[in-house]
């Protein structure tokens, strides 16, 4: 699909693939687990939910968890691939920027304290982490273009780096103030897991990812662009700062409520971009639905990984993708230079 | 079809103005070179009349009318932009590289059909890239990468051409083959402005010269008139020797000392 066929093709072969890709993951993966289950009886129509144990396991106890693998795999991967194209760098990602860590610091208060927060339907959590998502982003860009005109990607990185390690400390005072338990529940949920048992968490950020996808689908011809430098974009008649914006907001809007659901998951904005990149070629129009899809997927698969490895011990997802992505991450600076 | 009359810009939180009272004027079917030592505002002057940068005094007129007063994509449709250097972080392939040149002329989700595909491939073809047009960009030499951003310039359809120092970090060879490249385009009916060092590059390929100092115009006209040693001496402190050359009968410029 990388080859010299109209771009209209490719865009209907890259979906199909990474679509069914995903539909296959997302059918495939609640089939894991203590109890197995058959398929085909769990989809079987005739036999009442009530009375259907399949079902009820498949529909009910795993695919929630499934689900959500699905929707924070797509929201980091898309997130990840928005920001490499906007800051022209190929290690810019939620977690290296501080946006992750900012909505795992705000949901951490949110959980610690047990605030209210709720604003039009959305729980505490997502509130406290998009607030950390968005109030990072903020602090970063606002260093990045404090200096000169236009956005500093070396600052902007820089200043993620040294936001991710402040951040980091916060989250550390904030473990050492609360008590006990909560400690226990919150470092769980700071190692990255899907564990969430029910559909209600996806529910109350499902408006906001609908937000930032809304968004990302604006983006991939003005991305393509402003990768080749911003003034040459703007001669092109892309409107800049309002892409800029646009993109920035809405990838910090997906991490934090990827965040909300799931805790931090490191990496998966990273590798997925990445690969998706080596199959689909540059050309955002391509990448940033393929990242989407192949993340969801990415995510399911680690998952899976994560509850049978050392079953019946489930080990956080958070710790499978980054003993994936570390590698990788050093693998890509290597080939790079 | 483009005037510029009284340009001013600063950088914000810069303490001298980077362009300053600047007016030009350019007809179609005219080549205009912009000369000036390093820091003289030749880039900027060259974004303020792409309309990249907003001027805090003056005003840029595309077609008798405020470009201010154009969309993005309208002026994007007509005045193309090459800048000295293009990186691409990513791998885009080089019909990639020349099909964005498109976007002007694409609604928001409109893909690139068949008539896009055949100006992208004339582009390549006449800036003699269409060998390579699936080798990826980023691999390209120097030379091979500016005919290629000017084929993504080309592509947009443009009448204007605005270029900066397309022929920087350039060797002799591939240098020769930009200049013969834009003569031509030139010659078939695209307008120009070039911003250079290459004195002997902008006096064979402009018929009018603009020598900018400290952000202001400290002569123009005709090439004949202006290439003069009064004028290179007055822009670079340089003593030097302006000829006719006796094999290509234009002007050159050997620099013999510091004034």
């Amino acid at each position: 699909m990388h080859a010299n066929r109209p771009i209209r093709a490719r865009l209907l072969v890259t979906l199909t693939t990474f679509g069914a890709v995903l539909l296959g993951a997302v059918i495939v993966a609640p089939l894991w687990g203590s109890a197995s289950i058959s398929l085909t009886r769990a989809f079987n129509g005739a036999i009442p939910f009530a009375d259907n144990v399949d079902a009820q396991i498949f529909f009910i106890a795993r695919l929630p968890r499934v689900v959500a693998a699905a929707l924070v795999g797509a929201a980091l991967a898309a997130a990840g691939a928005v920001f490499q194209a906007l800051l022209r760098n190929p290690l810019a990602t939620p977690d290296t920027l501080g946006v992750s860590s900012g909505a795992a610091l705000g949901a951490m208060l949110a959980l610690t304290f047990d605030l209210d927060l709720r604003v039009a339907g959305i729980p505490s959590v997502p509130v406290a982490s998009l607030a950390g998502s968005l109030g990072a982003l903020c602090i970063v860009y606002a260093l990045a273009t404090a200096r000169r005109r236009g956005l500093s990607t070396t600052v902007l990185l820089l200043a993620g780096v040294t936001m991710t390690a402040f951040f980091s400390a916060l989250i550390l005072f904030t473990q050492y103030l609360a008590d006990f338990t909560d400690t226990f529940r919150t470092v769980r949920w700071l190692m990255g897991m899907l564990d969430i048992g029910g559909y209600g968490p996806i529910l109350g950020v499902l408006p906001v990812l609908a937000v930032a996808f809304g968004l990302f689908a604006t983006l991939p011809r003005p991305l393509d662009l402003i990768s080749l430098g911003a003034d040459a974009a703007a001669a092109r008649g892309v409107d800049v700062l309002r892409a800029e914006r646009a993109a920035l907001i809405s990838a910090s809007l997906a991490t934090g409520a990827a965040v909300s659901i799931s805790g931090p998951i490191a990496f998966v904005g990273l590798v997925v971009p990445h690969l998706v990149r080596l199959l689909v070629g540059s050309d955002h129009r391509l990448v940033l639905p393929a990242s989407a899809l192949f993340g969801g997927a990415f995510l399911i698969g680690c998952d899976v990984v994560a509850r049978t490895l050392l079953a019946p011990v489930e080990i956080p997802v958070g710790m499978v993708t980054a003993l994936i992505g570390g590698p990788f991450f050093l693998w890509i600076l290597i080939r790079r230079t | 079809m483009l005037t510029a009359s009284d340009l001013t810009f600063a950088y914000p939180r810069a303490k001298d103005r980077a362009v300053e009272r600047v007016s030009l004027s350019v007809g179609t079917g005219e080549s205009v070179a912009l000369l000036g030592p390093n820091g003289s505002g030749k880039t900027t002057l060259l974004k303020l009349l792409a309309g990249a940068l907003q001027p805090s005094h003056g005003v840029v007129t595309l077609e008798g009318r405020s470009i201010r007063d154009w969309s993005r994509r309208d002026v994007a449709r007509r005045i193309a932009f090459v800048p000295q250097e293009t990186f691409a972080p990513f791998d885009f392939s080089v019909l990639d590289i020349v099909l964005m040149g498109r976007f002007p002329h694409l609604g928001a989700f409109a893909l690139e059909g068949p008539a896009d595909l055949a100006i992208a491939r004339e582009a390549l073809a006449a800036t003699s890239t269409d060998a390579f047009e699936h080798r990826t960009f980023s691999t390209l030499s120097g030379g091979e990468k500016q005919r290629v951003v000017i084929a993504s310039a080309l592509a947009q359809s443009p009448t204007l051409m605005l270029l900066d120092e397309p022929t920087a970090s350039l060797d002799v060879g591939h240098q020769f083959d930009v200049q013969v490249l834009l003569g031509g385009l030139n010659r078939r009916g695209v307008t120009m402005v070039v911003s250079t060092h290459d004195l002997n590059f902008a006096a064979a390929l402009c018929q009018h010269l603009v020598l900018l100092r400290n952000g202001r115009v400290i002569a123009s006209g005709p090439t004949s008139h202006v290439l003069t040693a009064d004028n290179v001496r007055a822009l670079y402190d340089v003593e030097a020797d302006v000829r006719l050359h006796e094999r290509t009968g234009r002007l050159t410029v050997t620099p013999v000392g510091r004034a």
